[in-house]
């Protein structure tokens, strides 16, 4: 599938999988993980240097920036003034403009807080930031973020870590036929054909964390997903045969005895 | 010897040199200042006044920088920090 790249914001990807860094055994795992599953974005949180034990090496050693694309998120806010602060550090810290933007709801569910969402959004873009939005499935959320300025949108599969896979394909579906810009479907992926699915469905890319980190070998959870997000590109791009109730013989009457 | 002043650094008190600047203080946690952010009162720093801003009595320092994440794992405190597991 040669010319198949995916652009966002100019920049041209390879890899439709995106992955997060979090729940890993230790940076070693991390790093195989990622070099497994193929991806060239990676999501990273932004917090605090551990000042008094200094020998905690720093996540950027493992993961060169320069092989990467490092898309800081703003994991764990949970209000428009927490996000757009964790977003202007992210800038300081000094990899890009590229924000990966949360603002959450409820610590239960993880839902994204879309008024924030969209408020926080108006804020950043404003700032100059390239905002990759976590939002839910709701597809008047996603293309009031487009109006605003995000180059693509990443609605919910199912709740952050869940693992329940697409709850709402029909919605994901109408985010894709509505909206102009590349969609990145954004946690809830159990397994690989969670992720095949949702490209199968017409999703740009797939982004996902625990499932390849809580695996019991991530990875080679990882690279599961590597191949079941291309097969799914692939599907999608092939044309599926329509769904039909009965049956039709794939093999010829003509020349049965 | 220089006067000694008290400052918070993420969160915990700390003494400093009276004339050491923002910069002075990374070097001395040994911290590259390449890959982290530094908040100073609740305003972001530029990477250059580093080594211009001298801290005073009383300075709230924040440093930050990019760990694991995108999946959160358990919350701390305040109700923002998720913290990679280790």
């Amino acid at each position: 599938m040669q010319n198949d790249r995916l652009i966002i914001a100019g920049r041209e990807l390879t890899s439709r999988l995106f992955v997060g860094t979090g729940k890993y055994k230790d940076f070693a795992e991390t790093k195989k993980a990622i070099e497994a599953s193929g991806a060239d974005v990676v999501t990273v949180a932004v917090r605090r240097v551990n000042i008094t034990d200094r020998s905690k090496e720093n996540l950027l050693d493992y993961l060169d920036p320069k092989k990467y694309t490092i898309l800081p998120n703003t994991a764990g806010c949970y209000n428009v003034e927490d996000a757009v602060r964790y977003a202007r550090l992210a800038r300081a810290a000094g990899v890009s403009d590229l924000i990966k933007l949360e603002v959450l709801g409820d610590e239960k569910t993880l839902f994204p807080d879309t008024a924030g969402l969209i408020e926080a959004t108006k804020i950043l873009v404003k700032e100059g930031f390239i905002v990759l939005p976590y939002t839910n499935d709701d597809p008047i959320v996603a293309q009031k973020l487009v109006d605003i300025g995000c180059p693509a949108v990443m609605p919910l599969a199912a709740p952050i870590g869940s693992g329940l896979g697409i709850r709402n394909p029909y919605n994901l579906k109408i985010i894709m036929e509505m909206v102009k810009v590349p969609i990145i479907v954004d946690a809830g992926v159990g397994t690989a054909s969670d992720a095949a699915l949702a490209m199968e469905l017409g999703a740009d890319a797939v982004l996902m964390n625990t499932a390849i980190a809580g695996a019991q070998d991530p990875i080679a959870m990882a690279e599961a997903m590597k191949y079941a997000v291309y097969a799914g590109r692939l599907a999608y791009k092939a044309g599926r045969i329509p769904r039909k109730l009965y049956a039709t013989a794939s093999s010829p009457i003509e020349g049965m005895l | 010897m220089a006067e000694s002043i008290q400052i918070l650094v993420n969160g915990e008190q700390r003494g400093c040199r009276a004339d050491a600047t923002v910069g002075d203080l990374l070097r001395e946690l040994a911290i590259k200042i390449e890959r982290v952010a530094v908040e100073l009162n609740l305003e972001i720093m530029d990477r250059k006044d580093f080594d211009r801003r001298s801290l005073k009595q009383g300075d709230r320092v924040e440093i930050l920088s990019f760990i694991g994440g995108g999946a959160p794992v358990n919350v701390q405190g305040n109700g923002r920090g998720f913290v990679h597991a280790e």
